[in-house]
């Protein structure tokens, strides 16, 4: 064996002072992972290139009046509102589909640690995204609407609503994720589900009472619209109980208590 | 140092496991042997924390593994040469828990070479891996964090001679450095070489455990005729001796010396004559190899030859 070779085996000297690997780094672990993949890869460039496409069109086509900063924003944040929940489902499910999990559960043995790591992650990368978002209808609307009066008009409340807007769609595809443990059925019921709710809800006259305050497409809506009302934020967040919470506890028990192969 | 107690896991009623217990000391490689479905992978993921166990416990370093400051840098686990993402290049699973367990990231280029694979293939998809490289990969995972023990399921699954006598050398002196090494396998003849202590199981038990000196010891004589085996037998009876065929040639439960002598008075010529190392121990393996399609099933465990009992 040559000294090369002998370098690279235990040294046997006293071990240094370990750490418990923070989950700071737990966080930048999980959001290499989402990018170090094919899929992942090419979902964020569709992401980014989608939403250059939708604000090039806002500013280029339709009247003054919707040459808002508001309006760009609000347009800019679908296309990630849309693709960046299945980077959240991937982001849990392929360690299931792929046996990662033998290795990422080896290494953090505490799994609520690492379900932590990726909401933490799939959070920073929303506020990546919406960075993206609003920087590009900031250009956007300099460049069309600039002196347009009105046009610059955006209260801080209205970004935080947007932020949150996307941030429940991002956090909603990692509970889906974790509530199924397999990537096909979450992203398809991810999207299925709410839909088909929808149209039950609007359909059927005596669920529509429940559907104000269940239906994701009603409830979330308002957020990139305009100002909640008292009443909004409480159907808000009883959907988001609903549609993100419950899914979420849900893969968090099944993470937690299931043998992992 | 690893140290199992009384594990057991059952599954639907029926025990994987039933209360396997073992020790592994730094400085020794471990075989943990058996047939496929004996319950080997279940234990080692039992040890690893990633099965929890229906009863009994284990400990890595002292500690329940879960306990553990940072588990990568003081234990190397492979369990799955097939657990990598098959989307990611050799190089970036490495990278991905190099930056997890706080590892330079220089190490993972020397370890992709260390094992084997070169520049070209570490670029490569885990995808178009064959099962060898992938191994290799798996090891290169499990000593990435300069562990001090080492936990292997199946590890020479899928190398080719040249890999296999690679692995052991490396295996032997992870451990002549002070390391602890425990590594399944479904194979006598591959952790033979290098283990020096032997945990048998099958069908959820232990059958035998010992060093492998001990397990190996002269368990009795083969021999066998130039020409003549039925008149060597003939002659070994007169000695009141109690030949047995088997593939290697007669098996006597006397010692060599005796049986050379025995062979001697009846005028048979002698093509071999040797110790039977652990021809006791194949035979217990062979007989629970035949029992590994209903492993986990009911049917209880070969019991163990007298020769291996006493070991126990």
């Amino acid at each position: 064996m040559s000294t090369a070779d002998a370098a690279l085996l235990p040294s046997r000297a006293p071990a240094p002072a370990l750490t418990r690997p923070g989950l700071g780094r737990l966080t930048l672990v999980e959001l290499r992972k989402m990018v170090d993949t094919r899929a992942g890869f090419w979902l964020q460039l569709s992401v980014a290139a989608l939403t250059l496409l939708i604000v090039v069109v806002t500013a280029l086509t339709g009247h003054d009046s919707d040459h808002t900063l508001s309006n760009m924003l609000n347009n800019s944040v679908q296309p990630a509102s849309v693709l960046l929940p299945i980077v959240g489902i991937l982001l849990v499910t392929s360690e299931w589909s792929q046996s990662t999990t033998l290795t990422t559960f080896a290494l953090v043995p505490q799994r609520s640690r690492v379900v932590s790591a990726k909401l933490l992650a799939s959070l920073a990368l929303a506020l990546a995204a919406f960075v993206i978002c609003l920087a590009l209808s900031l250009i956007a609307t300099a460049a069309v609407a600039g002196g347009v009066e009105g046009a610059w008009h955006l209260p801080a409340t209205m970004v935080l609503q947007m932020f949150v807007y996307l941030a429940i769609a991002m956090v909603g595809g990692v509970a889906f994720g974790a509530a199924l443990l397999s990537s096909a059925p979450a992203i398809v019921l991810s999207f299925v589900l709410p839909i088909s709710w929808s149209i039950v809800s609007n359909l059927i006259a005596g669920l529509d009472s429940v559907g104000r305050w269940l239906d994701p497409g009603r409830t979330y809506a308002p957020l990139t619209d305009h100002l909640l009302s008292g009443k909004e934020s409480a159907r808000l967040l009883t959907t988001v109980l609903v549609w993100v919470v419950l899914p979420l506890a849900i893969g968090v028990w099944r993470i937690l208590r299931s043998e992992i192969k | 140092m690893i140290e199992a107690e009384g594990l057991t896991k059952n599954y639907g009623g029926k025990a994987a496991v039933r209360d396997v217990g073992f020790r592994c000391e730094p400085g020794t490689v471990t075989g943990f042997l058996g047939p496929n479905g004996a319950g080997k992978s279940t234990t080692l993921r039992m040890i690893c924390g990633l099965t929890p166990p229906t009863a009994g416990s284990s400990s890595v370093l002292g500690m329940p593994y879960a306990r553990l400051t940072n588990p990568g840098r003081q234990v190397g686990v492979l369990l799955d040469a097939s657990a990598q993402h098959a989307g990611r290049t050799g190089r970036e699973a490495l990278g991905v828990s190099a930056q997890l367990m706080g590892v330079d990231r220089a190490r993972v280029p020397e370890l992709l070479e260390r094992v084997g694979l070169e520049r070209s293939a570490a670029k490569k998809r885990v995808r178009q891996y064959s099962l060898g490289m992938r191994q290799r990969l798996g090891l290169a995972h499990a000593l990435l964090g300069d562990p001090e023990v080492l936990i292997l399921d199946e590890p020479a699954n899928g190398l080719d001679p040249v890999g296999m006598r690679w692995m052991r050398g490396l295996l032997r002196d992870f451990a002549d450095r002070g390391g602890t090494v425990l590594l399944s396998s479904h194979l006598l003849r591959e952790v033979e070489a290098t283990a020096d202590q032997l945990v048998i199981i099958g069908n959820g038990r232990i059958v035998a455990q010992g060093t492998r000196d001990e397990l190996l010891a002269g368990t009795g004589t083969i021999v066998r005729a130039a020409t003549d085996d039925a008149a060597l037998a003939k002659a070994l009876r007169a000695a009141d001796m109690d030949p047995r065929e088997t593939a290697d040639g007669l098996l006597v439960d006397a010692a060599p010396e005796l049986v050379g002598q025995a062979a001697l008075r009846g005028g048979v010529a002698l093509r071999e004559l040797r110790a039977a190392e652990g021809s006791g121990l194949e035979q217990l393996f062979f007989e629970l190899t035949g029992d590994g399609d209903s492993a986990g099933g009911d049917v209880s465990a070969p019991t163990p030859t007298p020769a291996l009992e006493a070991t126990r």
